[in-house]
């Protein structure tokens, strides 16, 4: 299936997927976990229908080899029996301009989760598997990712009216401009710069400290759990292989025996086969870790939630903090007397009274400041105010969309093992039988 | 009377003998019996190791009968035997119940050997006398591995033409096992039953009154001291025969061939066994951690509490299930491939024997046909019965050789049968706790979707 050239320019590659019938891609719609029939999905289908592997110049005028998605969007009205579906409007993107939308995404609707990216580079992986970026099991998993990302955004109320987004899935060229005219890239800025800043809030909203602390923990146990299950999943895989050994000395074996020869020889058949069924059983269960890792990537747009709420109400302490010490700075003025320290109360002692002009136009200045303040004050508290209203809302949202999805993901690993027993139980059983022959 | 009755159980001694009765293997199986008593050679072997034997015990299958039939027709005497055994199974032995004894000299293990003696059995109408030596049908002694040690040193010096099954190693495996733990003295327990009852099954071996004694004598102790010396003289006398054969016939030729070449087999699948153990080990290690994470999650959950703790359960079931498998297969599986191992050096050793029988008689052949050149005398009586004995040699481990082939098929069809339902037994466990708790969940679903709607 893989064509690279890597010494041509514009050499395609068609990496999976490509011959991928009805029923498949239904099943890849309902493996990913996004409800559908909500407010944009209700208009259009969409679907990452394949991943292409491209060698072109970037812009620095370098060679590189990069992954592009084939992002199929459709009007979603009913097919008339027996008509054909419309042809569905595609377009071509690549890993990176996931990644602009949801930064913009991020940015822009900051009391909102925004769905995470699959993973850029593979994690938690077990050694059997590769964390080549262009290995074609991985852009797989990652196309299916990238797909739930897409359907997990068009179901929000929100989200799947933004223009941007539209403009994402319907127009190939220009949307990066488009993206830039937002100028949301100075906000990406002064974003980041108060992340990082150090700040402590006098009164948190304990709903959010909660969601916060929620959010490390399961940040914390889900990494945990990836990491152990890629080790079981090595260990595993080492079992398996090593029954793969049988295979090879039963039919070793058989050569020099007469009435057990034969049935020893399709024994070792069958042990093969249950060496090799392992690796299947494995692909399979990585759909799982990356159903976790959809979670465990949440926590962090959580968390950025959450971290923005600080903010917000940090700004408001701070607001309210002024406005009170210019209330002090009045009430000095208006009285002379000194309650707090200050430098201008020191100078005004050290070299004597103002005069009573001075002090009519300074007290003038105050009052306008606290004015202002005031007004700043209240829209602060609408803004703060609005933002734990919807930033509150999308997070019971998501609450639910987690416990559902997790359900699930559950099950279908427990489905999963026992398919896996189910496996091992018809293998053994084929040996077993061949065993009774001898 | 059921024929083709499948003789030696695994050493796993635990199934029923119904249980590996095949209905193919009765066909194969054609009915014969032909038992001569060869008195002579017996006393022969008596007399070389200095031990007395009693001559009334009937003992090599082989005579001038066999000899000549040998001759005539190969293939119906390397069956008889085979055949023959399935009959004499009149005699059933079982080891169990292992005591420690606690001295102030010594600690050790005894265990309980019970025979039962069954007269409506006795198969040979032309041997009016089978189980006479037995005065009482049911015996039950104790006895300690010495015991069993003695009794096979005193088979091999009496019964040196036959393959006699070999015992589970004297000392423990690299020394790390203790000697009284549960697990070692019922590993061995397992095999001393196996040995013993090979004997037993054995047409010769049966009828020696060594394994009377062992098996009915209220005390052994006595004559300990001699099977000791015993067998220092038969090492002895291995070593100094060195002599090289002008030819050994094909098929024990290819007989030497097959044990090396399954000995390595053997070897072999004991690595991947055991490597198999060490694999899986390490994935319950892992496992176990990965089932308490499922736990630890619980923990900050409210909704998914039940799935998650669900999932714990249900890889703790598989910790139990793997488990109990690895602790099978070391039990069950690797002690048999060891006396597999044994029992192919048994089986090399009766060749070995073979083969200087063969060096002898050729040895004086050569002697005589010289002198006969010079001085024309005829041929002395003593290269006929060396001749002679080459033939019962070759006769009985042509036999042994069929019935040890037929009991190698039956064991490992056991053992690997065995593997297979372990495994088996290990998924279906498994399965059943994850089935448990998908209804579980959907259960709880059905269950939300009904009080939604009220």
């Amino acid at each position: 299936m893989m064509m690279a050239d890597s010494g041509s320019n514009e050499e395609v590659a068609v990496i999976g997927n490509t011959d991928i019938t009805s029923t498949e891609s239904e099943n890849n719609i309902i493996n990913t976990m996004v409800e559908r029939g909500t407010p944009l999905l209700r208009k259009m289908e969409i679907n990452v229908a394949e991943a292409e592997k491209r060698t072109g110049k970037n812009t620095v005028n370098m060679q590189e080899t990069y992954t592009v998605y084939l992002i199929e969007i459709r009007p979603a009205e009913t097919v008339p029996e027996g008509g054909t579906p419309a042809t569905p409007d595609a377009l071509w993107r690549r890993y990176s301009e996931f990644e602009l939308l949801r930064t913009f995404l991020l940015v822009t609707y900051p009391y909102i989760i925004i769905p995470p990216l699959p993973e850029k580079r593979a994690e938690f992986v077990w050694h059997k598997l590769s964390a080549d970026n262009l290995d074609p099991d991985f852009v797989e998993r990652r196309r299916v990712g990238l797909e739930n990302f897409l359907l997990r955004v068009a179901s929000h109320l929100v989200l799947s009216n933004d223009k941007i987004f539209f403009l994402f899935l319907t127009e190939e060229k220009g949307w990066r401009e488009a993206v830039l005219e937002t100028g949301f890239q100075d906000k990406v800025d002064s974003r980041l710069k108060s992340l990082s800043a150090m700040f402590r809030v006098k009164n948190p909203d304990k709903r959010f400290t909660e969601m916060k602390h929620y959010s490390d923990e399961l940040n914390t146990v889900i990494s945990q759990l990836l990491r152990v299950r890629a080790k079981v999943a090595d260990r595993l895989y080492g079992v398996y292989k090593v029954h793969g050994n049988y295979g090879r000395v039963f039919s070793e074996w058989s050569a020099i025996e007469k009435e057990m020869g034969d049935g020893l020889q399709s024994a070792g058949h069958h042990m093969d086969t249950y060496a090799a069924s392992i690796d299947d059983i494995l692909e399979e269960e990585e759909h799982y870790a990356d159903q976790l890792k959809e979670y465990l990537f949440y926590t962090d747009a959580v968390r950025s939630v959450c971290r923005k709420h600080e903010l917000i109400q940090y700004e408001l302490e701070t607001l309210a903090q002024d406005l009170v010490y210019k209330k002090q700075q009045k009430e000095e003025l208006a009285t002379g007397t000194v309650r707090v320290f200050s430098l201008k109360g020191m100078t005004s002692k050290l070299f004597g009274t103002e005069s009573q002009e001075q002090r009519e136009s300074r007290l003038a200045a105050l009052e306008q400041s606290i004015r202002e303040g005031e007004e700043t004050l209240k829209e602060k508290n609408t803004e703060c105010q609005q933002f734990v209203g919807t930033a509150w809302e999308d997070i019971e949202r998501f609450k639910e969309q987690k416990d559902k999805d997790l359900r699930e993901a559950l099950i279908s690993y427990a489905i999963m093992q026992i398919s896996m027993c189910k496996k091992g139980i018809q293998v053994w059983s084929n040996a077993k039988e061949c065993f009774n022959k001898m | 009377m059921s024929v083709g009755a499948p003789r030696g159980l695994a050493s796993s001694g635990q199934k029923p003998i119904a249980e590996i009765l095949h209905p193919l293997s009765a066909a194969e199986e054609p009915l014969s019996v032909s038992v001569t008593v060869n008195v002579e050679g017996d006393k022969e072997a008596g007399l070389t190791n200095g031990t007395p034997v009693e001559t009334s015990s009937p003992a090599s299958t082989s005579s001038l009968f066999n000899r000549l039939q040998l001759d005539d027709d190969l293939e119906a005497d390397v069956r008889d035997p085979y055949t023959e055994s399935t009959e004499t199974r009149d005699l059933f032995v079982t080891v169990d119940d292992p005591k420690k004894h606690v001295s102030t000299m010594e600690t050790y293990i005894t265990y309980r050997v019970s025979t039962k003696v069954d007269p409506l059995l006795r198969p040979h109408c032309r041997l009016p006398t089978t189980r006479v030596e037995f005065d009482l049908p049911e015996y039950c002694v104790r006895r300690r591995y010495q015991d069993f040690d003695w009794l096979r040193i005193k088979l091999e010096d009496s019964q040196p033409t036959h393959l006699i099954p070999p015992l589970p190693e004297k000392f423990v495996m690299k020394g790390v096992v203790d000697r009284f733990s549960e697990e070692f003295v019922e590993t061995r327990m397992k095999a001393l039953d196996k040995f013993l009852k090979r004997v037993a099954d054995h047409p010769v071996l049966s009828f020696n009154p060594h394994l009377n004694a062992f098996l009915t004598a209220k005390d052994l102790n006595k004559r300990q001291g001699l099977a000791l010396l015993t067998k220092v003289g038969e090492s002895v006398k291995h070593v100094a025969g060195g002599y090289k054969l002008r030819a050994r016939p094909a098929e024990f030729c290819a007989m030497g061939e097959y044990l090396d070449t399954f000995n390595q087999k053997l070897g072999t699948i004991d690595r991947i066994a055991q490597r198999i153990l060490k694999e899986q080990s390490e994935y319950l290690t892992e496992l176990r951690e990965y089932g308490t994470v499922y736990s630890s999650w619980v923990g900050s959950e409210e909704e998914l509490r039940r799935p998650l703790e669900g999932v714990a359960g249900c890889v703790t079931t598989c910790c139990g299930a793997l488990e109990d498998l690895g602790e099978n297969m070391s039990q069950d599986f690797l002690p048999v491939l060891r006396e597999y191992v044994l029992y192919i050096e048994s089986m090399k050793n009766v060749l070995r024997k073979r083969d200087q029988s063969q060096a002898e008689y050729e040895g004086r052949l050569e002697a005589a046909i010289l002198r006969k050149q010079e001085d024309r005398t005829p041929m002395p009586l003593e290269v006929e019965k060396c001749q002679d004995k080459v033939e019962c040699f070759n006769a009985d481990l042509k036999a042994d050789w069929e019935r040890w082939q037929s009991n190698k098929r039956q064991d490992f069809k056991q053992l690997l049968t065995g593997m297979a339902d372990k495994n088996i037994n290990n998924y279906e466990k498994c399965q059943a706790s994850w089935e448990s708790l998908i209804t579980l969940l959907q259960d709880k679903q059905t269950e939300d979707k009904m009080s939604e709607t009220n």
